[in-house]
């Protein structure tokens, strides 16, 4: 056989070998993790652990509703701060900024990007808890406290700016010049290109890096933890402390001492999480295919 | 050649693309109602002159443009000149169809609908008579809430060409608008150039020197960013003056 089609071949099949490893990682990971909360889902159903949200490891209750909505309260919040911003910010780089400020701008967006989370979990508490505590929460309510979903919300929504602004920028400069030209060319203005044309035909890839986003923002775990409070409680409003399903693990995985049955509750943790990520990219990417068909 | 009232005036008109001087002291009258073709080597700068019409290259922020484009005897590079008035006098035809992501219906709707018509009778009149101007409304008149997408590239074509008479331009700029379909969408739009050059002012960018002969009154030699000869066609084609002209026509004499 030619050498040129042997090289073919291995290429494929090298490729098709590393793309089934990564899926199988993927299973044990999550497989692992069930099979370790397996101890907890003996003793209790899946139902209860989900909808209570009474946690006494030292009494073996465990619900994880407080921990659950605690997650979503603070990955919805970022998602709700962060996305109009970066989209704004997007239009602005790739349709209206002058070739000279984009090459400036861009790499310093990428450079964000590079900030450890620490470094952003110190800059909540020390800017946007008491930003919150002093001036924002006591417009609302009584007793204003800093430390809050708000604070981790806020928090992760600057630290994904640049992932989404980046992969907005990917989004936009794969629509082609031309169809602005042509919206133009009917006499638009170039908001009106943006609004009808490029939003629009971008709106596909718009929602993968939404996805991306939250995907990424979900497991966001040491900047949060710093700033939104920590409390075990279903919050109720954005003001409430919350305590997202990964600080839970973080918080306490290694001091669990001896309790089987509390280890076992944190690796379920860690099992929802890996759920609610795989459910969510699961119903995007239907979202997704029917909005392309719409509008291609 | 002058003509008594050009409908389009170009004088002394220069483009830079940074430091690449592109189009060289350019001037020429489009002349009212009839159809004037642009030919030359490629990279000559056909397409960049047929944009300066309409000022698209407004958005690149590294053309620089100096010299004056009259349109009905105003400079369309006058500061107080209003872009998107002047580009919705003109439609535009490019070298490969770009639908807009929407409908076949939404596609010749949105120039009406931009400028702010919002009348539903109105608008599927506006629809209906535009596809029909341009042969197609047979082909698509069951499918208008279908995505523009899924036409084929020369029924495309035909819808760009509706979209741009929706917004009721005076003038119409195709660059190469045929070099993409086969050759009976290519009759078929060449059909609708010289049907529609009754209301229209039509400049049109061609390689195809036959494609020049058959549809257009005027025709303009470029090479290299100038104009090196501007004439009736049959003169232009059959009896050029310049010698440059004469190569890039030669062997289309017999
Ligand atoms: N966006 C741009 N930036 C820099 N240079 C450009 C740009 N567009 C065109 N040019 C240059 O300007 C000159 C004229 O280009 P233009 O596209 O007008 O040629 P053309 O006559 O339309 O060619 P063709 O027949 O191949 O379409 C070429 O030398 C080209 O390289
Ligand atoms: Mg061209």
């Amino acid at each position: 056989m030619n050498i040129r089609l042997i090289k073919d071949k291995l290429a494929g099949s090298t490729m098709l070998i590393l793309t089934l490893a990564s899926v199988f990682l993927a299973i044990l990971v999550g497989w692992g993790l069930y099979y370790k909360s397996l101890p907890l889902l003996e003793e209790n159903s899946v139902w209860d652990l989900l909808s209570s949200s009474v946690w006494k490891p030292s009494k073996g209750e465990f619900g994880f509703f407080a921990f659950i909505m605690g997650t979503l309260w603070v990955t919805g919040i970022a998602i709700v701060i962060a996305l109009p911003l970066c989209l704004l910010c997007a239009i602005f780089i790739s349709e209206y900024a002058h070739p000279r400020l984009r090459k400036i701008v861009v790499p310093v967006v990428d450079l964000l990007s590079g900030i450890p989370p620490v470094v952003f979990g110190v800059w909540g508490v020390l800017f946007v808890v008491p930003l919150i505590e002093d001036y924002i929460a006591p417009v609302f309510v009584d007793y204003p406290m800093g430390y809050s979903v708000l604070a981790g919300g806020i928090v992760l929504g600057v630290m994904i700016f640049p992932l989404i602004i980046s992969l907005l920028l990917e989004v936009f400069s794969a629509v082609p010049k031309e169809m602005r030209d042509a919206s133009l060319s009917m006499g638009a203005t170039q908001w009106q290109t943006v609004k009808f044309v490029l939003l629009r035909k971008s709106k596909p890839g718009i929602i993968v890096s939404v996805v991306l986003a939250v995907s990424r923002a979900f497991g966001e775990t040491i900047a949060v933890l710093m700033v939104c409070g920590s409390v075990i409680m279903v919050p109720g409003s954005v003001f409430d402390p919350g305590y997202p399903l990964p600080a839970l693990i973080a918080n306490n995985y290694g001091e669990m001492l001896s309790a089987p049955e509390y280890e076992s509750a944190l690796l379920f943790a860690a099992f929802l999480l890996f759920v609610i990520i795989f459910l969510f990219n699961a119903i995007s990417r239907i979202v997704l295919g029917r909005i392309k068909r719409k509008i291609e | 050649m002058t003509f008594e009232t050009p409908h389009i005036s170009v004088q002394n008109l220069n483009l830079y693309y940074g430091a690449n001087h592109a189009l060289k002291n350019i001037n020429i009258d489009i002349p009212n109602k009839k159809v004037t073709s642009f030919i030359g080597p490629s990279g000559c700068g056909k397409t960049t002159l047929l944009k300066t019409f309409n000022r698209l290259h407004d958005s690149s922020l590294e053309v620089r443009v100096e010299g004056k484009v009259l349109l009905d005897g105003e400079n369309i590079y006058d500061k107080n000149a209003e872009v998107t008035s002047i580009r919705k006098k003109m439609g535009l035809l490019s070298q490969r169809p770009f639908p807009l992501p929407m409908s076949i219906y939404d596609n010749i709707a949105y120039g009406p609908r931009i400028h702010g018509e919002r009348d539903r009778h109105k608008l599927d009149e506006i629809v209906e008579r535009h596809l029909k101007d341009v042969a197609l409304w047979p082909e698509v008149k069951d499918r208008l809430k279908s995505p523009a997408s899924r036409l084929s590239i020369g029924q495309q074509q035909r819808l760009c060409l509706a979209r741009g008479l929706a917004v009721n331009p005076e003038i119409i700029l195709g660059d190469e608008p045929t070099s993409a379909l086969d050759p009976k969408s290519t009759q078929k739009i060449e059909e609708l150039f010289i049907e529609l050059k009754e209301k229209y002012t039509i400049v049109l960018v061609t390689h195809i020197l036959r494609q020049a002969r058959r549809v257009s009154d005027y025709v303009a030699f470029i090479n290299n960013g100038e104009i090196i000869e501007f004439a009736p066609t049959e003169e232009l084609l059959l009896n050029p003056k310049q010698k440059l002209t004469q190569e890039y026509v030669k062997g289309f004499v017999s």
